[in-house]
């Protein structure tokens, strides 16, 4: 059994090297038929191959360096057209001489006169950003001066990159597309060979890793946890953290170094949806194996677990489905890309523009979606929590649930239980879900007005801070990255809204509760101890009363672990649910804490 | 405002103390010498085997003392001076008291076998005892366990987690057969077989035997049997941890003697948890309950007469349970290892072998007297209200899914217990149908 054991670990290791050595590998080779056929703007095209020539029709070794002369290239285009368009100070002193009182934007239109693209871009310029000087008094040319170089400031700042040149997501888009476009190399003539190298080989080793446990009795097994480098955030552990953590950070802000392993699930999308893989594609495929490989480990640790067996089947069932294949193929059938089980404001883009348009734009189905969307926020969420819990969602059918509850497993201990935690807890998962309604309704607002400006903020920049900070920074790289060292849960106890959603029904209006069996609880502490969500459960079940813990998951592995049988996960009738703390066994005293 | 002062930081002083505090101002002064703060010491094996860290079995996190103005002194007691109401400490301080508690715990026994004083040699009972079998069983092969209680197969997991080979010396036919009924003890017996355990029943030990350095080397059982092994496990009971009253004047027998309302002899000097021995009997109870839940519930019952509410200790049906490697054990009521001729009896065994349940009632009232559940987990609170009410077996028969603890989905049996119970005993006719 040691034998499969270690055998198993090393196919895993070797797949996992080769897997990060293919960041390293290969070359990159621009064409400008490439280039062209990825800038799809001849404008912008034109300007590309004015400073791409050194760059075409070369080899360049690494992905590093090709990413480097495509940033160089976009600086330099960039900085040609700032110098360009920029409004100078020949052009103000022309404004300024002309001497109208008031203001008028008449005049800016009779100094740009000749119709050269500059001056058209100059005179439509300073009309957007310049607006609010039109009718203004100005008692002397020099402050009507100042005034037009504020503006100036501002459209060299703002306006001249955006239309003209490449702005920063136009960059990020292109980087990423033209280094996937033109790599070169051993993964990209035989992705599938190293599909099978790198991702085949994970799979295979990591599933004899897993299966010899079959051998041991089934019941609880967390021998050694604590003396593991990996479970009790020693070196392995922090390892493992920190590669979690580089890789979100490729993912979610550096896709452009990604691209070997993007290209290597190119076959699997073609495939499924008919398009090549982008980042969320191989994002996706591996979560959804993560949850897969770790489900079977999950299955055999809890097979004398009924609950855990369902639950664990579930969440491998909703991520493959749900999340992965049904989206995937809607695609291919040129309907809306739509995760039918995904709720905001968690999906926090839910009610986002361009995502609103395309679902409007979907047809039948598309309409579909939206009202599913939102019967799932208005109807299901309450109902459901009301007759089983939040559990029915974060520890049955959510993805982020699902990783946690398979991926996050062996994790499960490292999350805090003091009581300071407790009050952090509450503090920021609030914040995250007024946060999201305050940007949800924003951005809403801006849909139904058009004006992006709402009080004193834009909702652009408010849904972005969104996107970047939590929906990114905090559900990815921490939520995943810190698996190793926080516990499992750190996004869904401490970040994630709808599971602030879910819980503020579970506190108030629900028939969940964990029920503690009368005087048997010897404080053992097993059950604070493997709680995911920190929930000090011990103390609860020590004084003899119901635990009713908006945080609650439901994951049941309180009750799994407890080694006197006190703990139960049970939904019936409300009454009583908040029920006095006793101890059942003492005749002339009936504490009540 | 009182000086009230309790030695022992266990379940039964720490609980005595958290009441006191609820009902009182009084100054409280917890004196310990094993750990600086509570733990639970029913959780030791889980530390060695990894599930958790010290730090993970003390119930209340450290702030909480302070916040509720119980003063914790780490030292050693080293005599009760009733005369000046004091106590002398280790440290050379003395304290005075108003009112004592006494909640000292017990200690591992030890029958004077040759060679017990050997390396390698201990008993479980202390935090110290965790860290001395941590350092003792460093690249031990074979371990040998003598005496089959809780702590006894506590240790056998504890061994067996680290792969360490284990024969286990029982005095009785099979494992715990002084406190269950042959066919658990059995049930059990085979369970720890199935786990590697090397269980030599009708055997004792004769003596220990060390090698040069005075480290343990093999033993010698009662049948003349030698087994080499370099750790030996001491588990044959404990008894109350009491030298240090000796000459104090507080009575003593076993353990500190005390009436129904927890006083010793000594006006003001109480005691509670293990250490006590009961004057006055309890049907169906011993005088000395060595179990964390009586320690919990005398240090109830201690604080409400400190705080003026002079209380009896009264405890309701006996309740324990356990778990042994995988199978889970509760009880209720009173399910002796043999039946007396006035008991009848009903015992269910599930055909994987890892589940059952046993009844026991009095054969001419019908009334339920206990029950022993393994596998099955029970509700604490129906078999609570059922033994106090004298409920028949018909209705505990009639009842149990009620009393049913499982996780949702689990296979349920009680269909199958029902038919079996009304097939056996006919003249019982169900009162209820029950469907296959
Ligand atoms: C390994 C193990 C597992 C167990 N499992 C279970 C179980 O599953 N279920 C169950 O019901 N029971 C179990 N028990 C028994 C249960 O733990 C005890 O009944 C309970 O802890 C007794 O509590 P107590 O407060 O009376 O004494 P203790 O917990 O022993 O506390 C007494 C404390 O007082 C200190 N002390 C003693 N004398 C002095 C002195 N002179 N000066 C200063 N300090 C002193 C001791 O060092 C000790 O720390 C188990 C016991 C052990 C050892
Ligand atoms: S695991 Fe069970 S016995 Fe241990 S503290 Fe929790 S509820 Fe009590």
């Amino acid at each position: 059994m040691k034998a499969v054991k270690l055998t198993g670990l090393l196919i895993f290791l070797t797949g996992f090297a080769i897997f990060n050595s293919l960041f390293f590998v290969g070359d990159y080779y621009l064409t400008p038929e490439t280039a062209q056929r990825i800038i799809a703007n001849p404008s912008r095209e034109e300007l590309f191959n004015a400073e791409a020539a050194k760059l075409f029709n070369t080899t360049v070794e690494s992905n590093v360096t090709f990413v480097k002369r495509l940033t160089e290239i976009f600086n330099r285009i960039n900085q040609k057209q700032l110098q360009h368009y920029q409004i100078t100070e020949e052009d103000i002193e022309a404004i300024a001489t002309q001497r109208s009182t008031p203001f008028s934007l008449a005049t800016v239109d009779s100094v740009f006169r000749d119709n050269t693209p500059i001056s058209i871009f100059k005179k439509k310029a300073l009309h957007d950003f310049g607006g609010w000087l039109e009718g203004q008094s100005f008692n002397a040319s020099a402050d009507l001066k100042l005034q037009l170089q504020k503006v100036a400031a501002t459209i060299y700042t703002y306006g001249i990159i955006n239309n003209t040149g490449f702005d920063r997501y136009l960059r990020k888009d292109l980087t990423y597309a033209l280094t996937k476009a033109s790599a070169n190399g051993p993964v990209k003539n035989n992705p599938d060979l190293f599909l099978l190298l790198t991702i085949g080989l994970c799979i295979a080793g990591a599933l004899l890793f897993i299966l010899p446990r079959l051998s041991l009795e089934p019941g609880i097994k967390n021998n050694g946890i604590f003396f593991h480098a990996m479970k009790n955030t020693g070196w392995l552990g922090i390892v493992t953290g920190s590669w979690l953590i580089l890789f979100y950070i490729l993912l979610y802000f550096l896709p452009q170094y990604m691209t070997n392993w993007i290209s290597m699930v190119d076959p699997v999308s073609l495939k499924l949806n008919g398009y090549e893989a982008g980042r969320f594609f191989l994002y996706g495929f591996l979560y959804t194996l993560c949850i897969l490989v770790m489900g079977v480990r999950m299955l055999i640790h809890y097979r004398h677990s009924k609950y855990q067996i369902l639950r664990t089947l579930s969440v491998m069932f909703f991520q493959t489905a749900f999340a992965f294949l049904i989206p995937e193929i809607l695609i291919r059938l040129n309907q809306p890309y739509f995760d039918f089980k995904n709720i905001w404001p968690l999906d926090y883009d839910f009610f986002f523009d361009n995502e609103l348009d395309k679902l409007i734009a979907g047809g039948g189905l598309g309409l579909f979606m939206l009202g599913w969307g939102i019967a799932l926020i208005i109807i299901a969420v309450p109902v459901l929590v009301y007759f089983f819990g939040k559990r029915w969602y974060c520890s049955w059918v959510c993805g982020c649930g699902g990783l946690a509850e398979t991926l996050g497993d062996p994790y499960r201990q490292l999350s805090d239980k003091s009581l300071r935690s407790w009050k952090v807890e509450r503090w920021m998962i609030h914040g995250v879900l007024v946060f999201a309604v305050v940007m949800t309704a924003a951005v809403l607002y801006t849909y139904f007005t058009k004006s992006s400006w709402v009080f004193f903020f834009d909702s652009y920049v408010l849904r972005e801070i969104y996107g970047v900070f939590i929906g990114a920074g905090f559900a990815g790289v921490v939520g995943t990255g810190f698996y190793p060292l926080m516990g499992n849960r750190v996004w869904c106890r401490f970040g994630c809204p709808l599971a602030a959603y879910l819980g503020l029904i579970q506190r108030f209006k629900s028939r969940f509760r964990i029920t503690t069996n009368g005087g048997q609880c010897i404080s053992c502490g097993n059950c604070s101890t493997y709680c995911e969500m920190g929930i000090d459960v011990r103390w609860y079940a020590q004084r003899g009363q119901n635990i009713v813990r908006s945080s609650c998951v439901g994951c049941g592995i309180c009750s799994a672990v407890c080694p006197r049988g006190v703990l139960n996960l049970e939904v019936k009738d409300e009454a009583g649910r908040f029920g006095k703390p006793i101890l059942i066994g003492n005749n002339n005293i009936k504490i009540v804490e | 405002m009182k000086h009230i002062v309790i030695i022992g930081n266990g379940i039964s002083g720490i609980t005595a103390a958290r009441h006191i505090r609820k009902q009182s101002s009084h100054k409280i002064t917890v004196i310990s010498s094993e750990t600086d703060y509570f733990y639970s010491r029913t959780a030791l094996m889980y530390i060695y085997m990894g599930h958790m860290k010290f730090e993970n079995t003390k119930p209340y996190e450290d702030w909480f003392w302070k916040k509720n103005k119980i003063e914790l002194l780490r030292d050693h007691v080293v005599s009760v001076l009733p005369s000046s109401k004091s106590v002398a400490l280790a440290s050379g301080q003395t304290i005075r008291y108003d009112i004592l508690i006494l909640a000292t715990g017990s200690k591992s026994n030890l029958f004077g076998w040759p060679g017990q004083e050997l390396k390698g040699v201990q008993g479980l009972y202390s935090y110290p005892d965790l860290m001395a079998m941590e350092e003792n069983t460093k690249k031990v092969k074979h371990a040998v366990l003598v005496g089959g209680g809780l702590i006894g197969v506590e240790m056998a997991e504890m061994l067996r987690s680290r792969n360490i080979q284990v024969t286990f010396l029982v005095r009785e036919a099979e494992f715990w057969n002084n406190v269950l009924p042959l066919q658990e003890a059995s049930l059990i017996s085979r369970h720890l077989r199935k786990h590697h355990v090397d269980l030599k029943v009708n055997t004792e030990l004769q003596k220990i035997e060390g090698d040069a350095e005075g480290r343990v080397k093999c033993i010698v059982t009662s049948a003349g049997e030698t087994i080499d092994c370099q750790f030996v496990g001491l588990t044959v009971g404990v008894s109350p941890n009491i030298e240090f009253l000796k000459g104090s004047g507080i009575e003593t027998n076993r353990g500190v003697l005390v009436n129904e309302f927890l006083e010793t002899n000594i006006a003001d000097i109480y005691a509670i948890g293990d250490c006590v021995e009961r004057t006055y009997t309890l049907p169906g109870r011993r005088n000395i309950e060595q179990v964390w839940y009586t320690g919990r519930m005398m240090g109830e019952v201690v604080a409400q007469t400190v705080c003026g509410n002079k209380t009896r200790y009264e405890p309701g049906p006996w309740f324990n349970s356990a778990k042994f490697f995988d199978i889970e054990y509760q009880t209720y009521g009173q399910v002796a290892p043999t039946r007396h001729p006035d008991e009848e009896e009903f015992y269910w065994e599930h055909s994987s072998g890892k589940k059952a349940m046993h009844l026991v009632w009095n054969k001419t009232s019908k009334q339920f007297l206990g029950i022993n559940t393994f596998g099955i987990r029970l509700r604490h609170e129906c078999f609570d209200a059922w033994l106090r009410a004298n409920r028949n077996i018909h209705f505990i028969v009639d009842h149990l899914e009620e009393a049913n603890f499982d996780p949702e989905f689990f296979a349920r049996h009680e269909s199958e217990i029902i038919q079996d119970f009304y097939q056996q005993f006919p003249q019982y006719k169900p009162r209820k149908i029950v469907k296959a």
